[in-house]
């Protein structure tokens, strides 16, 4: 009995030890044609969120999912005490590419979420909300969907990222890569709450039609991105 | 604390005897070993509406990757991605297999591959969409040691894009029967890095100029890939 006790406190100790974590992260653009706006990646308690599935997003989600600006979510996650990788990309993540980073923990910080705006999208940003950090040291993959912040209408034409503003921001590398003169997809957000993103649709005519995005590069399925955490 | 030193002693010297076991045994004059086979069964499940599968490519091999993604494309899986023809992907691997056919839309693709003396091979498997321009699906590098004789895995699989040739889903560049174009193109005019497929567009969802109907659209999962250790 005694010897059982003995055990059981050992055990807690090496946890309370490993809550403390120390972590290498990867994040790969898994898509052919996507840009990532800068990525913020944080670690906090169990019981916080950056964003949630089916509720309104925060502004700072908006401003992130709108326009890349991760000021704001990097605030939110300083309050909250959590431990943050900060655009690990030093920018754009282009297709294809990867960005890596390491992430030294605080005990309690257990829980990891991410975000980053994709482009050429209105509000459609890579996310994931509140992953429970592995205490066992071992590399693991987590697959990431597309969401949308539900904050604006998915227009699909050029416009501008501060939040409020329609349309799409266009950073140097979109500038040649996306479509002129779209008349627009929708002027409407049905869904005004976070939800898995429905993709781009576009078109087919770079110089008119109803979207300036391509419909055979600018699309995408599920997942658009991998995240690789390593626990040292 | 006391008794957990003890327990600690308890296991250092059972390695002790473990480890004098095994020496024992290797001073026997044994006859000369066997050679082992470790032969898998994969199973190909096609889930898509109609997007046939090229015949499967299964190989065993010791190390590396037969594609990454932002990566290019080997010459090798370019052919296969582009055409379906997985000839020159299997000829650089001596531990590899071919399926027998095309895998249907709702059918069972199997193959079997096997190595000899190599507990810790990776297999990979690959296959194209073949009403596609460069779409396939595949397993890269998986890990086998620790599949026993008649264990199973399943794992789902998404779909990859070659980039080694533009989606402007034309007839003259589509093999498969939507089509019957001609498949491979030594010339790259895509990204020319492997990456996740962003789906064909189809004339139905407004690319004017494509031979695909809405039928040929798929999603992730795309197909259901069984691994079965036989031996």
């Amino acid at each position: 009995m005694k010897k059982k006790i003995l055990f059981s406190s050992l055990i807690a100790a090496l946890s309370l030890n490993v809550q403390a974590a120390d972590l290498d992260i990867s994040i790969t653009n898994l898509t052919q044609g996507i840009y990532f706006t800068p990525i913020i990646a944080s670690a906090h308690s169990a019981d916080a969120h950056l964003f949630q599935v089916g509720q309104t997003a925060s502004t700072e989600l908006q401003a992130m999912a709108e326009g890349g600006d991760i000021s704001g979510l990097q605030s939110v996650a300083t309050a909250m005490s959590a431990n943050s990788l900060s655009n690990p990309a030093g920018g754009l993540l282009a297709p294809g590419q990867m960005a890596s980073g390491m992430l030294m923990t605080d005990s309690g910080n257990v829980s990891l979420s991410l975000a980053a705006m994709m482009l050429p999208t209105n509000d459609g940003f890579i996310g994931l909300d509140n992953w429970t950090i592995p205490t066992e040291a071992g590399t693991y993959t987590v697959y990431i969907n597309a969401y949308d912040a539900g904050t604006e209408a998915n227009d699909e034409i050029r416009g501008g990222g501060a939040p409020g503003t329609a349309g799409m921001p266009v950073p140097p590398p979109l500038e040649n890569l996306i479509g002129k003169n779209g008349t627009g997809v929708t002027s409407a957000e049905e869904n005004m709450m976070v939800h898995i993103h429905r993709g781009n649709l576009g078109d087919d005519d770079m110089m008119a039609g109803k979207s300036d995005v391509s419909n055979t590069v600018q699309r995408w399925l599920n997942p658009v991105a991998k995240l690789t955490v390593t626990v040292k | 604390m006391f008794n957990f030193k003890r327990t600690a002693s308890i296991i250092a010297l059972a390695s002790v005897a473990l480890i004098a076991g095994c020496s024992d045994d290797d001073d026997n004059n044994t006859p000369e070993m066997m050679d082992m086979d470790y032969r898998y069964q994969v199973t190909v499940s096609n889930l898509t509406h109609a997007q046939p599968l090229s015949p499967i490519a299964a190989i065993l091999h010791e190390d590396g990757m037969l594609w990454q993604i932002g990566q290019p494309a080997s010459a090798a899986l370019e052919q296969q991605a582009e055409s379906g023809d997985n000839s020159q992907l299997l000829a650089g691997y001596p531990y590899s297999a071919s399926g027998s056919g095309v895998v249907m839309p709702g059918v069972d693709g199997v193959v079997e591959v096997s190595i000899k003396n190599n507990a810790n091979a990776l297999l990979t498997v690959s296959s194209m969409l073949v009403n596609t321009n460069d779409a396939f699906v595949g397993l890269n590098a998986i890990a086998l040691a620790d599949l026993m004789v008649g264990e199973s895995m399943t794992m789902m699989g998404h779909v990859y894009d070659a980039g080694t040739e533009a989606n402007n889903e034309l007839a003259n560049s589509i093999p498969g029967p939507a089509a019957g174009g001609a498949g491979f193109d030594a010339t790259r005019d895509d990204v020319n890095f492997v990456a996740m497929h962003p789906g064909v567009v189809s004339q139905d969802d407004g690319l004017a100029s494509s031979v695909l109907t809405q039928a040929h659209r798929f999603d992730n999962p795309s197909v259901k890939f069984t691994i079965v250790r036989m031996q």
